[in-house]
């Protein structure tokens, strides 16, 4: 599907941006602490309108990363590669996965595949 | 949608039949001919088919997207209104001979959900054939809980079919095993089977699929069409007469493709909104007052012999 890889390309280059400053953002209290942006420990992805929003982060080993469902349709944060998996999240709950290892983790929907995200995990 | 093709058939004179009631649809197979008549419609009238004269060998109903547990804004009692759907159902003059029930019977996946709707179905004292919608596979077992119930004589994730006064019903399961950034998905095991079950059927039997998720795209970007449908299809296009069923997108659309109709039903939960008019295709909250009439009413014109079925929707009020 030639088109779907472009709008993930173009896609990319947004939600990098997105993604850089919501860690930079979620960091900013330990970054008060002294320890600089770059040591955010969690990051949160909302699933609201049928989307991960940002759809791709890009995160540091270590970091936990919670998903919350703000849609009234439940939705699932299923790894392509089966790294993980969470059961059907209603409206409000939320799944935690732990990053420990350097990678590009595609993600999905099990309910709506068309929802897809990423989260790539890399030292600095 | 099908304006054109409608026109062309109403030129013929076809007969018109058929309306919704929003909490369900009676089909009435007449000479391998699929027409529905609104529930309303049929419960007013004195002769299933007054329009035509066709006196039916039989009918069969049509419910979907139940979501029994669902009790969101857009719907707080939609235990309630499958209810109503069912009410209907028996307030029937002619009865059908069963009902198909296109998917997402849950909204969760429940125990208790799935007994719940069973407990509701039954009370229309008629036998009930299911298919999955992705609400039902959200257990752990990732549908076993729908299996459990419903899946004793059938094949895989719940596929199946069976014959009824020389008419083929097909269920195909297409929300089993999605693959990330598809949309349905049969699958090749069942794609193997389905063209086993075809192979030797004659051209002239009437076929009558149901699937949750539309067999044709009706809009990618929310995933509403099934990646690997035209190998289904073509193996149905050598039939005369092929009537494709689904729920999934809570509202009623069509399309006429050669010998093949497809029917998008209405929910007896909620209403989505139109392909691509909202941000997402979530529940679409209406006001209270309006929500049995969003559920609405439409017009089809049913044509005999192989034409494919045109439905016009047509407001209720």
């Amino acid at each position: 599907m030639p088109p779907l890889k472009h709008r993930h390309q173009r896609a990319t280059w947004l939600a990098i941006t997105i993604a850089v400053s919501s860690v930079v953002a979620s960091s900013h209290p330990a970054h008060a602490a002294g320890r600089g942006p770059a040591a955010a420990e969690a990051q949160v992805v909302q699933i609201r309108n049928f989307a991960f929003v940002p759809a791709i982060v890009t995160v540091r080993p270590g970091t936990t990363v919670t998903w919350t469902n703000a849609d009234e349709d439940p939705h699932s944060v299923v790894a392509n590669a089966k790294a993980f998996r969470s059961s059907a999240l209603d409206t409000g709950d939320s799944y935690s996965f732990t990053f420990t290892k350097v990678g590009d983790y595609g993600y999905f929907c099990s309910l709506h595949p068309h929802m897809t995200g990423r989260i790539i995990v890399k030292a600095r | 949608m099908d304006t054109k093709a409608s026109d062309r058939i109403d030129r013929r004179g076809m007969l018109q039949c058929m309306g919704w009631a929003g909490t369900g649809a009676l089909y009435v197979m007449g000479g391998g001919i699929a027409s529905s008549i609104s529930l309303d419609a049929a419960l007013a009238a004195q002769r299933p088919d007054p329009a035509a004269g066709r006196v039916t060998p039989f009918s069969f109903l049509q419910i979907s997207d139940s979501h029994v547990g669902f009790d969101k804004p857009a719907n707080p009692n939609a235990r309630g209104t499958f209810q109503e759907a069912v009410a209907k159902i028996k307030l029937l003059p002619q009865k059908p001979a069963f009902i198909l029930h296109t998917g997402d019977i849950t909204h969760l996946s429940k125990d208790a959900e799935f007994a719940d709707a069973d407990a509701i179905v039954s009370e229309a004292g008629i036998p009930a054939f299911h298919v999955p919608g992705e609400h039902d596979m959200l257990d752990e077992g990732g549908g076993k809980a729908f299996l459990s119930r419903y899946g004793k004589t059938t094949l895989g994730t719940g596929w199946y079919s069976f014959d009824h006064d020389g008419v083929h019903f097909i269920a195909l399961v297409n929300v089993a095993n999605l693959q990330p950034g598809g949309m349905g998905h049969l699958g090749e095991e069942q794609l193997i089977w389905l063209a086993r079950d075809l192979a030797g059927r004659s051209a002239s039997t009437p076929i009558v699929v149901f699937a949750h998720i539309p067999l044709w795209t009706v809009y990618a970007d929310w995933g509403w069409g099934t990646d690997d449908s035209l190998q289904a299809l073509s193996l149905m296009r050598r039939f005369g007469s092929v009537t494709v069923l689904n729920g999934h997108i809570h509202q009623i659309i069509q399309k006429v493709e050669g010998n093949i109709s497809f029917h998008s039903a209405r929910s007896t939960a909620y209403p989505q909104p139109a392909p691509g008019a909202a941000r997402s295709p979530g529940p679409l909250k209406v006001a209270a007052e309006t929500l049995h009439s969003v559920l609405g009413i439409r017009t089809a014109t049913v044509v005999p012999g192989a034409e494919p079925i045109a439905l016009i929707d047509a407001a209720l009020g």
